[in-house]
């Protein structure tokens, strides 16, 4: 079932564009482009080796956060028919939005290695670690999901005030310009969002892939140790998002 | 019958419902904000179900019926767990397939093919049961060739057809099935029809929700009435058809009990009543009368600008609209009488729901001083063996 709902999730998706699937490749690279002509380019924010790489890794990354957030949020309501008219676990609802997202992720992750392998980036032993930071992006979108998607089904404001938070997260996340420009400025503030697990997630995935350059937690606090907060913080979200789902998803049927 | 019943297939104990239903707009923070300071709760609670209690017997073909509002559709639901009892037991002696709604989950914008695999899907079909039913599906829908096409291409009587396969392929022990005939022209019924005797003859359990008595009457073993969120009685489906139809006369029209919506005609002579005796006794019959009785319809007229040699037609329709019977009354002269009675003897329509149209006409049947086509309902019990067709002949059986 969770098998028949991601394919329809994805056949769904582009249906009726020329384009089709192309377009969740085009859509980050579109974004890539821009961000890069305006960061690196023209504000030249890049002083990190193979800046636009590392910015279109973020950049995927982050796209894959938002969407799996966002559709996730949208899936109960969106599905409310269905659920209105047959009994089956809610969670495969979520899962499923979330799971098409990350198909989209892997995607995406081949043209990052086909620009990894353009620009000439080693590839590091480093590059192990990789899939548990990739799952840990993950595990906090489906926490995230669970607890939003339960919310929008009481408040549908909700869909609204994730749009400007996740505006507002774009840029205290460290995507476009590196760590370094914030801590110039003061160390406090970046050790400060590198508390987000979402920064944390998106920085070590980068230090494992494209560059060692990149700061993460532990090398911000010289203290490998420091990860347990922010790794901490997303076990957290997660336990909350799926046990706020569990508790309210009984009663979705009448309330969607 | 009642002795090979082993088991109940489904059990009902004690069960309450209560919806909460919101003042206004409520599914913004906004406005529940502004009623935590004004002190209002923002909804009001509305009993549904009211300590319902029943069960079910194994391969029993259960009815449930009730006029609109009474928490059918909320039982329902609860049977079919999706949603869940304030409190109270519900037991489900096997897995139940849940047919709310042909066609969960169809999306126009998919195949006909992937459309089957998801909706099974949704029904709880694992995807090499899905594969195994896939060509009996398509055969019973007649869909061979349309398969790969859209569904937004496909007619609406294709899709139901297609809905229709997959659902009858559901194999668990107890199904659900909520108004499934109210859709379709008349062969896909039947077609229904057939997948029910069969469904009933493989001895499974049905649960079967409608507002259509004839189909009661010939399927159901037991029928409850519901009646605004509590159970009026379990009986036999005569005694229910009965039951419901008189709910719905006297809830419906609580004084103009026989006369109804579409009435026309130039006004001068104007229907007042129309009641219906069995035998020679002039009690009300509440509209049901046996089948086999002697019955008179009385037919109670206002002639107000007195115009001569009226005749009153009558049509007999089933549930389908089939004119069974069009008698009139050009015999006999009516002229300052203010009634007529049609007077039948041995009533041999089959047990069912009947409507009666009154027409008035001048005796040339040029002007129609008034016409009233659902005149009245009434309603034919016989709890004898189910029959078949429209009327009974009560013919003799004889070996020569």
């Amino acid at each position: 079932m969770l098998r028949e709902l991601v394919i329809t999730d994805f056949k769904l998706r582009y249906q009726g564009s020329v384009l089709g699937y192309a377009w969740s490749l085009l859509k980050p690279l579109f974004l890539f482009a821009i961000m890069y002509v305006v960061f690196g380019v023209l504000v030249k924010l890049g002083s990190v080796e193979h800046y636009p790489v590392y910015l279109l890794f973020g950049i995927i990354l982050w796209t894959f956060f938002a969407e799996a957030t966002n559709q996730g949020l949208a899936s109960i309501v969106g599905r409310g028919g269905v659920i209105r008219k047959v009994s089956f676990p809610k969670y495969i609802i979520v899962l499923s939005t979330t799971i098409s997202a990350l198909v989209n992720l892997m995607i995406n992750l081949f043209i990052v290695f086909v620009f990894m392998f353009i620009s000439g980036v080693q590839i590091q032993l480093s590059i192990i670690m990789l899939p548990l930071y990739l799952a840990e992006i993950y595990l906090i979108a489906l926490g995230l999901a669970f607890l939003l998607s339960t919310l929008n089904v009481k408040y549908r404001d909700t869909s609204h005030i994730w749009e400007i938070i996740m505006q507002a997260a774009f840029y205290a996340t460290p995507i476009i310009y590196p760590l370094t420009t914030v801590m110039d400025k003061s160390v406090v503030a970046a050790k400060i969002l590198m508390m987000n697990p979402i920064a944390q997630a998106i920085q070590d995935a980068r230090y494992s892939l494209i560059t060692h350059q990149t700061i993460t937690v532990s090398s911000l606090f010289n203290n490998e140790w420091y990860v347990l907060i922010p790794l901490g913080i997303a076990i957290l979200l997660l336990v909350i998002g799926a046990l706020y789902f569990k508790k309210n998803s009984k009663y979705f049927a009448e309330n969607v | 019958m009642m002795k090979h019943y082993k088991e109940k297939a489904v059990i009902v104990k004690g069960v309450y419902k209560t919806f909460r239903l919101p003042h206004e707009q409520h599914s913004g923070i906004k406005q529940r904000i502004i009623n935590v300071f004004k002190g209002i709760k923002g909804y009001e609670t509305l009993k549904i179900l009211n300590n319902i209690s029943f069960e079910i017997e194994k391969g029993e073909f259960f009815g449930i019926v009730g006029r609109n509002g009474s928490g059918k559709s909320t039982l329902l639901k609860l049977l079919a767990e999706i949603y869940i009892p304030d409190t109270g037991l519900i037991k489900i002696n096997g897995s139940l397939t849940p047919f709310i709604e042909l066609g969960v989950g169809f999306n126009p914008e998919l195949t006909g093919r992937e459309n089957v695999f998801l909706n099974g899907a949704l029904l709880g079909f694992s995807k090499t049961e899905m594969d195994l039913m896939f060509d009996q599906i398509v055969e019973f829908a007649e869909l061979e060739n349309f398969m790969d096409q859209k569904l937004k291409n496909y007619s609406s009587g294709m899709q139901v057809r297609l809905a229709f396969s997959i659902a009858i392929r559901a194999n668990t022990p107890v199904l659900l099935v909520d108004e499934v005939l109210a859709v379709g022209d008349s062969e896909f019924q039947r077609k229904c029809y057939i997948e029910f005797r069969r469904m009933k003859e493989e001895g499974r359990t049905i649960i079967f929700v409608t507002h259509d008595m004839s189909a009661v009457e010939k399927f159901c073993d037991r029928v409850l009435v519901l009646k605004d969120g509590k159970i009026a009685g379990i009986y036999n489906p005569s005694k229910a058809a009965a039951i419901y139809q008189r709910m719905n006369i006297s809830d419906d029209q609580p004084e103009d009990a026989s006369i109804a919506i579409e009435n026309w005609g130039t006004g001068d002579v104007v229907l007042d009543d129309v009641k219906i005796y069995e035998g020679n006794s002039k009690h009300d019959t509440d509209n049901i009368v046996s089948q086999g009785n002697d019955v008179s319809f009385d037919i109670k007229f206002i002639n107000k600008n007195q115009p001569k040699d009226i005749v009153v037609g009558l049509a007999f329709k089933d549930i389908y609209g089939v004119n069974l019977s069009g008698p009139n009354s050009l015999k006999i002269k009516l002229n300052s009488s203010s009634n007529v009675i049609y007077k039948v003897p041995k009533l041999a329509f089959v047990p069912g729901v009947y409507t009666l149209t009154v027409a008035i006409f001048d005796k040339n049947a040029e002007i129609e001083y008034f016409h009233s086509e659902e005149a009245m309902k009434f309603n034919v019990i016989n709890e004898g063996q189910e029959q078949y067709g429209k009327v009974n002949l009560f013919g003799q059986w004889n070996q020569s």
